[in-house]
C-alpha cells in the first residue's frame, strides 16, 4: 500500500512537467482535463489509503523511504513519507478541495491564454503540497514548504502584465521567505541537537530529554515564526490581502484552503514540541487571538469582495493559531478541515459573482444579486453560514465550537496568577466569532439583497457550478464528525486524530454563549445592512479609523517606512560596490603619490643638474684662463710647478 | 788661472739658467725667446762639462756634445718655424699673436 | 597506460587541430567557417569518452586515490609532471565537461570573427583547468594554474563587450599578482623541505609531510590562500569578477563563473586544508568570518544591480561564500557542502549566465530596465530563466539548497549566531533572484524583440539536461557526496585516520 504515497505525490508532479514541456501546444480543454484528471487520480490514490488506512489495525502508520538523501557524519535526511492521521486528513482535504478547485478552474481559465502556465504551476503546487503533508522528515518537509512558496508567487504573479500583480507576488514571497529562513534555523537547531530531522526521531530525543531547554524554546520560536509568515499571522499578515492578484482557484486553493494552513500543520504535527515549550505556546495563543480581532475589525470595514474574504482567512487561522496555543491542536486541525471547504466554497462563488459581473469586485457595486444568480446566492450563503459558525446546520459551527469551549478550561502555566489569561483569550475568541457573523453577514446583505447596482451577463457553467455544490455540501455537514457533549456525544475526528482526547467538562452555557452569538451578529447585521432603509450608510473613508483600518490599520505603511524603503535607499546607496571603489581609489592614490614622486624627483634632479652644469661651466672657464694658448705663460707655469715641487721637496 | 771651484761653476751655471729663463719668460720677440732657450742650453751643458771635470767623468762631455748639436737643432727648427709663418703671412715676431691653443 | 594526461593535454591538441584548420579554410562559406566549431564539438566528444573510461575502466592502479600518472619533466629540479585524480577531481572534472558542452553547443557557435583562435583559446584554457583538477605536482600545477588565466585573459579583452580592456586588466592583475605569491609560497615549502631532507622535490604528497613552524607554515599557507581567494573570489579581493563576469563574452562568462571559480575553492581543499590542517584550523575563524561576509556582501550588492550579467556576477559571490564557510567549518559535513554547491553552483549560474548572453546576443542590452518581459515572446528562454532563478535563490529540490544546507549545518555545529546571520543571505538571495524574474522574464512586454527567435528545442534539451542535473543533485546527492570527498594524503597506504580522508 505505501507506493500510493510516492504515487501520490508523482501524479501531480508528472502532470505539471507534462504540461510545462507542452506548453502552447495543446488546447485549454486538454490543458484543464490533464490537470484535473492528475489531481483526481491522487483524490483517488487518498481515499483508497483513507480506505485502507481506517480499516487496518491503528498505530501503524504507513511508512516509505525512498532513498537516502544527505548523509554525513553528524547528519542523516532521507525523502521519506509517512502516512500518520493527521496527514491523512490532510492528503483528503488538499487533493478533495483540490480536485473541485482544478473541475472549477477549467472553465474559469479557459480564455486566457497563459492556461498551461496556470494549470501547471497548480498541480506542481498540489505536488509540493503533498510533499509538505506527507513527509516524515522535516528536511523533505522544508521541500514542499518553500515549493508551495514558490508556485504561490508565480500564481499571484499570474497576471504579470500588471506590475501590481507581481509586486504583490513578490512581497508574499519575501514576507514568507523571512519565515522559512528563520523556519531554517529552527531545523538547524533541532538538526544540530538530535543529528536527524526525522519527525519520529525528533520527539522520540524529545522525549527523552536530550535536548537542552533553552534550545527546545530556541528551536520551538523560530519554528513559530516560520508558522506564522506562512500562515499570515499578525507580523506578516500584510501579504495575503495582496495575494489576492492573482486568480481567483488560486486564492482559492492556496491561499485559502491549503498553503497557509501549513503553519498549522507543522505545530499540529510537532505539539509535542510545542507543549514542552510553556512560553512559546502561550505566544502563539496570543498572537492567534490578536490577529483573530485585527483581522475580523479590518474585514468589516473592506469594500472588496476577495479582500473580505482573504481578511476574513487571516482571522479563522488566527482561530487555529489560537487552538495550537491552547494545546488542543485537534480543534485546530478539525477547524482547518471545515475552514478549506468554506473557504474554498466562498472564494470560488465569489469568483463566479465577479466573472459574471465584468471584474466588478467592489461590494457596493453589487447588490440584489439573488433575483439573477439564485444558484450562486444559495452556495455563498452556504459558505457565509459556515464562516459565522451558525449553530447547528453548518460544519463550521461544530469546529469553532470546539475551539472555544476548549479555551475557557485552558491553563497557561507562564500567566501570571492574577489573571485569568484563558478567560480574556476566550472573550477575544468570542468577540471574534461576533464580528465574524456580522462582517460576512454585512457582505451577504450588501451584495445578494437591497437594490441593483450591476447588470449581471451570462450564466454560471456547469462544471463550475459541480463543485459549488459539493463544496456546500460539505462546507454545511462536513462537521457534523465531532459534536460538543452537549449535543450529541460524537467524537468520531477526535478519535480518528488521536486516541485519548481529554475532553474538558463542557458547562451548557458555553456552547450556548458560542452558538447564539454569530445569531446575534447576524441579526445586527441585519439590522445594519440588511433593511430596506440601512441604518448604515457607509461611505468610503467616513472616519480616520475606518481608513485605518481598511488598510489593515497601517501595518503596510508601517512596514514601508520601516523595511522597504530604508532597504531600497540603502541598497540603492550601496549600488555601487564600495569595495570596488575602495581598491581603485588605492590604484588611483598609487598613481597620484607616484606622480608627485616623479615629479619631485624631476625636479630636485633638474635643479641638482643645472646647478652642475653652472658649477661646471665656472670651472672651466677658470681652466680655459690657463689654457691661454701663450707658450710663454706656459714656461712661467712649468718654472712655478718646477719651483714648487723644489720647494716642498727641500721643505720636506 | 786659479783653478776654478766647482761651485763657482754652478754658481754660474744657475746664474746663465736664470738669465735665460728669464729672456724666455718676459722677451715677446721669438728671436730673443729662441736666443734666451740657447742660454738655458749653455747652462745645462756648462754644469755638464764642470760635473764631468769634477767627477773625472767623460760622461759629462758627452752630453755636452749632445747637448750641442741638440741646441742647434732646435735652434734650426725655431728659426724654421718663424720663417715658416712669416711664409704664411704671419709677419709678426710677437709670441704671444699665436695663440691659436687657447683654450 | 592511464588516460590522465590525455586528458589534460586533449584539449590544448584539439584546440591548435581547430585554429590550424580554420585558417586553413578561409574560404568564406559559412559552413567552412564553423569547421573550428566543429572540431572543438569532436574534441569535447572524445574527452566525455576518455572521461568515461577513466571512471568506469578497470583501474590499474592501487591505491587510496582512483588513478595516478607521473612521469619525470625536469628531473634536475625535481618536478615531473605527475597527475593524480580522487573522488573531488573526478567529481569537478564531470562538472568542466557538463559545463563545456552547453558553452559549445549554445554560445561559441555565434563567435564570427576568428572563430579558430576563438576556439582555441576556449580550449586551452579548458586545458588548464583540467590539469588544476588534476595536478599533484606544486611546479606542474602552478603552471597550469597560470597557463588557465591567459587565455582567459585574452578571451575577454579580445572578444569581451564594451569595456573589456579595463575589466581584462583587472583580471590578469587580481589573479596573477596572487597566483605569484602562491610562487613563493611554493617555493617557501620546497625549500623549506629540501632543507630538511636534502630532496628537492615539488610532489604534493612528498611536501605534505614538511614539518613546518607554526609562523611558517601560517605564511605559506597564506600564500596559498590569498590566490584561491582571489579566484574564488573573497569579498575583499572580489572586485575583478564582476566586471571580468560582465565583459567576458558568453563562452567565457560560463567558464569564469562554472569553472573557474570552483579552481579556488578546490585549491582551498586541496592545498589549504591538506596541506595545512592544524593551521587551517586555527585561520579557520577568520576564513569563516570572510564567508559570511561575502555571502552577504555579494547578495546585497546583487540586490542593487541593473546589469543582468552584474547581477548574476554578484550572485555567484555570495554563492561561494557557502564554499568558503562550508571548507572551514572544519566538518565532513562541511566540505561535502561546499564540494556539492560548487558543483550546483556551476550548473545553476552557468546556465543562467548562458541565457543572459543569450538575451544580449538578441538584445544587445544588458540592462535590465530596457530588456523587459520576454515571457510573452520567448516563453522557454524565459522559463529556463525562471527555472534557474529559482535554483539559485536556494529552493529546497534543487542543488544549491543541498549545499547551503549541509554548509548550514555545520557551520551551526560551530557557531550558531554566524549560521543564523547567513540565512539572512537565503532572504537576500530570494530578492535579487524574484527581482530578476519579475525584471526581465515575468514583466510587462517592453520592445518587440524583431529578428530575435526563442531557444529552439535542441538548445532547451541541452539546458534541460542542466536543469535535471541540478534536481538531481537536489533530490539524490548521496552518490556525489560520497563520491567527491577528497582522499587522504598517504598514497601508501588507505587511509585511516585522515581528518579529512573517507
Amino acid at each position: 500500500m505505501s507506493y500510493l504515497l510516492p504515487l501520490l505525490v508523482f501524479l501531480p508532479l508528472a502532470s505539471a512537467l507534462f504540461l510545462f514541456t507542452t506548453a502552447g501546444k495543446i488546447s485549454a480543454q486538454t490543458v484543464g482535463f490533464v490537470a484535473a484528471s492528475a489531481i483526481g487520480l491522487s483524490a483517488l490514490c487518498s481515499i483508497v489509503l483513507a480506505g485502507a488506512f481506517l480499516t487496518s489495525a491503528p498505530s501503524t502508520p504507513l511508512q516509505i523511504t525512498l532513498w537516502e538523501w544527505m548523509h554525513t557524519q553528524e547528519f542523516s535526511a532521507d525523502i521519506a513519507f509517512a502516512l500518520d492521521p493527521i496527514s491523512l486528513l490532510m492528503i483528503l482535504v488538499v487533493t478533495i478541495v483540490g480536485f473541485l478547485i482544478h473541475l472549477y478552474a477549467i472553465r474559469y481559465m479557459e480564455e486566457e491564454p497563459g492556461i498551461a502556465r496556470f494549470f501547471g504551476c497548480m498541480t506542481l503546487f498540489v505536488s509540493a503540497m503533498l510533499v509538505l503533508v506527507l513527509s516524515s522528515d522535516l528536511l523533505c518537509l522544508f521541500i514542499g514548504w518553500e515549493g508551495v512558496g514558490i508556485c504561490s508567487y508565480l500564481l499571484i504573479g499570474f497576471w504579470y502584465e500588471n506590475p501590481r500583480n507581481t509586486a504583490a507576488a513578490r512581497k508574499a514571497f519575501y514576507m514568507t521567505r523571512i519565515g522559512d529562513a528563520a523556519m531554517l534555523c529552527g531545523l538547524l537547531i533541532l538538526a544540530t541537537s538530535t543529528g536527524s530531522l526525522q519527525t519520529h526521531t525528533v520527539l522520540t530525543a524529545l522525549g527523552a530529554g536530550t535536548i537542552a531547554p533553552q534550545t527546545l524554546t530556541a528551536a520551538a520560536l523560530f519554528l513559530l515564526v516560520g508558522g506564522l509568515a506562512k500562515s499570515a499571522q499578525i507580523p506578516f499578515q500584510t501579504w495575503l490581502p495582496d495575494a489576492m492578484a492573482g486568480p481567483t482557484p488560486t486564492s482559492a486553493l492556496i491561499h485559502a484552503a491549503t498553503m497557509v494552513t501549513a503553519g498549522i500543520y507543522l505545530i499540529a504535527r510537532l505539539h509535542l514540541l510545542f507543549a514542552a515549550v510553556p512560553l512559546v505556546m502561550m505566544l502563539t495563543a496570543i498572537i492567534g487571538a490578536l490577529t483573530i480581532l485585527m483581522a475580523a475589525c479590518t474585514a468589516l470595514v473592506q469594500t472588496d469582495l476577495k479582500r473580505i474574504l482573504a481578511w476574513s482567512t487571516i482571522s479563522q487561522l488566527g482561530y487555529m493559531f489560537l487552538a495550537l496555543g491552547t494545546g488542543i491542536w485537534q480543534a485546530a486541525v478539525f477547524h482547518l478541515m471545515t475552514h478549506a471547504f468554506f473557504k474554498a466554497l466562498l472564494f470560488l462563488t465569489a469568483g463566479a459573482i465577479i466573472a459574471r459581473l465584468h471584474h466588478e469586485q467592489d461590494i457596493f457595486r453589487m447588490g440584489g444579486l439573488y433575483r439573477s444568480m439564485p444558484g450562486l446566492t444559495a452556495a455563498f450563503l452556504a459558505g457565509a453560514a459556515a464562516l459565522a459558525g451558525l449553530p447547528l446546520v453548518t460544519s463550521g459551527f461544530y469546529s469553532k465550537e470546539m475551539i472555544l469551549s476548549s479555551i475557557w478550561s485552558a491553563h497557561f502555566p507562564l500567566a501570571p496568577l492574577f489573571l485569568p489569561l484563558a478567560h480574556i483569550l476566550w472573550g477575544m475568541a468570542l468577540a471574534g466569532a461576533f464580528l465574524t457573523a456580522l462582517y460576512i453577514s454585512r457582505c451577504v446583505f450588501i451584495v445578494f439583497f437591497g437594490p441593483s447596482r450591476t447588470a449581471a451577463s451570462g450564466s454560471t457553467p456547469r462544471l463550475m457550478a459541480i463543485p459549488l455544490a459539493c463544496l456546500s455540501f460539505l462546507s454545511l455537514f462536513g462537521g457534523v464528525i465531532e459534536m460538543p457533549d452537549t449535543l450529541a456525544p460524537i467524537h468520531l475526528f477526535t478519535r480518528f486524530l488521536s486516541s485519548p482526547f481529554p475532553h474538558a467538562e463542557e458547562p451548557v452555557w458555553l456552547v450556548l454563549t458560542g452558538g447564539s452569538v454569530p445569531i446575534a451578529g447576524i441579526v445586527i447585521a441585519w439590522i445594519l445592512w440588511g433593511r430596506a432603509t440601512p441604518v448604515m450608510q457607509e461611505i468610503p473613508g467616513q472616519s480616520t479609523i475606518i481608513r485605518m483600518a481598511k488598510e489593515g490599520w497601517g501595518a503596510d505603511a508601517l512596514y514601508d517606512f520601516l523595511f522597504v524603503q530604508p532597504f531600497r535607499f540603502l541598497v540603492w546607496l550601496t549600488r555601487h560596490d564600495i569595495l570596488d571603489y575602495l581598491i581603485l581609489g588605492i590604484g588611483r592614490m598609487t598613481r597620484a603619490i607616484s606622480t608627485f614622486f616623479e615629479t619631485a624627483r624631476t625636479r630636485s634632479l633638474t635643479l641638482f643638474s643645472g646647478k652642475t652644469i653652472l658649477f661646471l661651466h665656472e670651472g672651466d672657464a677658470l681652466l680655459a684662463r690657463f689654457q691661454n694658448g701663450r707658450v710663454r705663460w706656459y714656461a712661467a707655469w712649468i718654472v712655478a710647478g718646477l719651483c714648487a715641487a723644489l720647494v716642498s721637496g727641500v721643505v720636506s | 788661472m786659479p783653478p776654478t771651484t766647482f761651485n763657482a761653476v754652478l754658481l754660474l751655471s744657475s746664474f746663465l739658467f736664470t738669465i735665460g729663463l728669464t729672456g724666455v719668460l718676459i722677451r715677446r720677440n721669438l728671436l730673443f725667446m729662441l736666443m734666451a732657450l740657447d742660454i738655458m742650453l749653455n747652462a745645462a751643458a756648462l754644469l755638464f762639462v764642470a760635473a764631468g771635470a769634477h767627477w773625472h767623468d767623460a760622461t759629462g762631455q758627452v752630453m755636452f756634445l749632445m747637448i750641442l748639436a741638440l741646441a742647434a737643432a732646435e735652434t734650426a727648427v725655431g728659426l724654421a718655424i718663424i720663417l715658416a709663418l712669416h711664409a704664411r703671412g704671419r709677419p709678426s715676431l710677437d709670441a704671444d699673436t699665436g695663440n691659436l691653443l687657447r683654450g | 597506460m592511464s588516460p590522465l594526461p590525455a586528458l589534460v593535454l586533449l584539449p590544448l591538441l584539439g584546440g591548435a587541430v581547430a585554429w590550424l584548420a580554420d585558417r586553413s579554410s578561409t574560404t568564406g562559406t559559412s559552413s567552412a567557417r564553423k569547421i573550428s566549431w566543429r572540431i572543438t564539438l569532436m574534441v569535447l566528444t572524445l574527452e566525455t569518452v576518455l572521461l568515461l573510461i577513466t571512471t568506469f575502466g578497470q583501474h590499474s592502479y592501487q591505491g587510496p586515490w582512483l588513478d595516478h600518472f607521473s612521469i619525470p619533466w625536469i628531473p634536475i629540479m625535481g618536478i615531473s609532471f605527475q597527475l593524480d585524480m580522487d573522488g573531488l577531481s573526478l567529481s569537478l572534472l564531470w562538472l568542466t565537461l557538463i559545463l563545456s558542452f552547453p558553452c559549445v553547443l549554445l554560445a561559441t557557435r555565434k563567435i564570427d570573427t576568428n572563430a579558430g583562435a576563438f576556439h582555441f583559446l576556449f580550449l586551452a584554457a579548458l586545458t588548464g583547468i583540467t590539469g588544476t583538477f588534476l595536478a599533484t605536482d606544486l611546479f606542474l600545477f602552478f603552471f597550469l594554474w597560470e597557463l588557465m588565466l591567459v587565455p582567459m585573459f585574452v578571451l575577454i579583452s579580445a572578444w569581451g563587450h564594451e569595456d573589456r580592456h579595463r575589466a581584462a586588466i583587472r583580471f590578469f592583475l587580481f589573479t596573477q599578482g596572487s597566483g605569484l605569491l602562491m610562487l613563493l609560497s611554493i617555493l617557501g615549502l620546497v625549500i623549506t623541505h629540501y632543507r630538511q631532507t636534502d630532496v628537492l622535490t615539488f610532489d604534493y604528497f612528498t611536501l605534505a609531510h614538511t614539518h613546518l613552524s607554526s609562523f611558517l607554515s601560517m605564511v605559506l599557507m597564506l600564500g596559498f590562500f590569498i590566490a584561491f581567494a582571489v579566484k574564488l573570489p573573497v569579498v575583499p579581493v572580489h572586485v575583478w569578477l564582476p566586471a571580468a563576469h560582465t565583459q567576458a563574452p558568453t563562452a567565457a562568462s560560463v567558464l569564469l563563473a562554472g569553472l573557474m571559480l570552483k579552481t579556488g575553492g578546490y585549491g582551498m581543499i586541496r592545498f589549504n586544508l591538506m596541506l595545512f590542517p592544524e593551521t587551517a584550523l586555527r585561520f579557520a575563524p577568520v576564513a569563516m568570518g570572510l564567508g559570511v561576509a561575502g555571502i552577504l556582501y555579494g547578495a546585497w550588492l546583487s540586490c542593487a544591480q541593473n546589469d543582468v550579467k552584474r547581477l548574476i556576477a554578484y550572485s555567484s559571490i555570495s554563492h561561494m561564500g557557502f564554499v568558503m564557510l562550508g571548507i572551514f567549518t572544519g566538518s565532513n559535513t562541511g566540505l561535502q557542502g561546499a564540494i556539492v554547491q560548487m558543483l550546483a553552483h556551476g550548473l545553476s549560474t552557468g546556465a543562467l549566465f548562458l541565457i543572459a548572453g543569450s538575451i544580449q546576443d538578441r538584445l544587445h542590452t544588458r540592462d535590465m530596465a530596457q530588456i523587459g518581459g520576454l515571457w510573452a515572446s520567448w516563453p522557454r528562454l524565459s522559463s529556463a530563466g525562471l527555472f534557474f532563478a529559482v535554483a539559485s535563490l536556494g529552493m529546497p529540490g534543487f542543488g544549491n539548497f543541498t549545499g547551503e544546507f549541509l554548509v548550514l549545518l555545520a557551520t551551526w555545529h560551530v557557531n550558531s549566531i554566524v549560521a543564523a546571520l547567513t540565512t539572512a543571505g537565503l532572504v537576500l538571495a530570494a530578492i535579487y533572484s524574484l527581482r530578476m524574474v519579475n525584471r526581465i522574464f515575468l514583466a510587462p512586454t517592453r520592445t518587440p524583440p524583431l529578428h530575435a527567435t526563442d531557444f529552439s528545442i535542441g538548445q532547451m534539451s541541452v539546458l534541460g539536461v542542466l536543469m535535471v542535473l541540478l534536481v538531481l543533485l537536489g533530490v539524490h546527492p548521496q552518490p556525489v557526496m560520497t563520491l567527491s570527498l577528497p582522499s587522504s594524503l598517504s598514497t601508501a597506504a588507505p587511509s585511516s585516520g585522515g581528518d579529512y580522508g573517507q
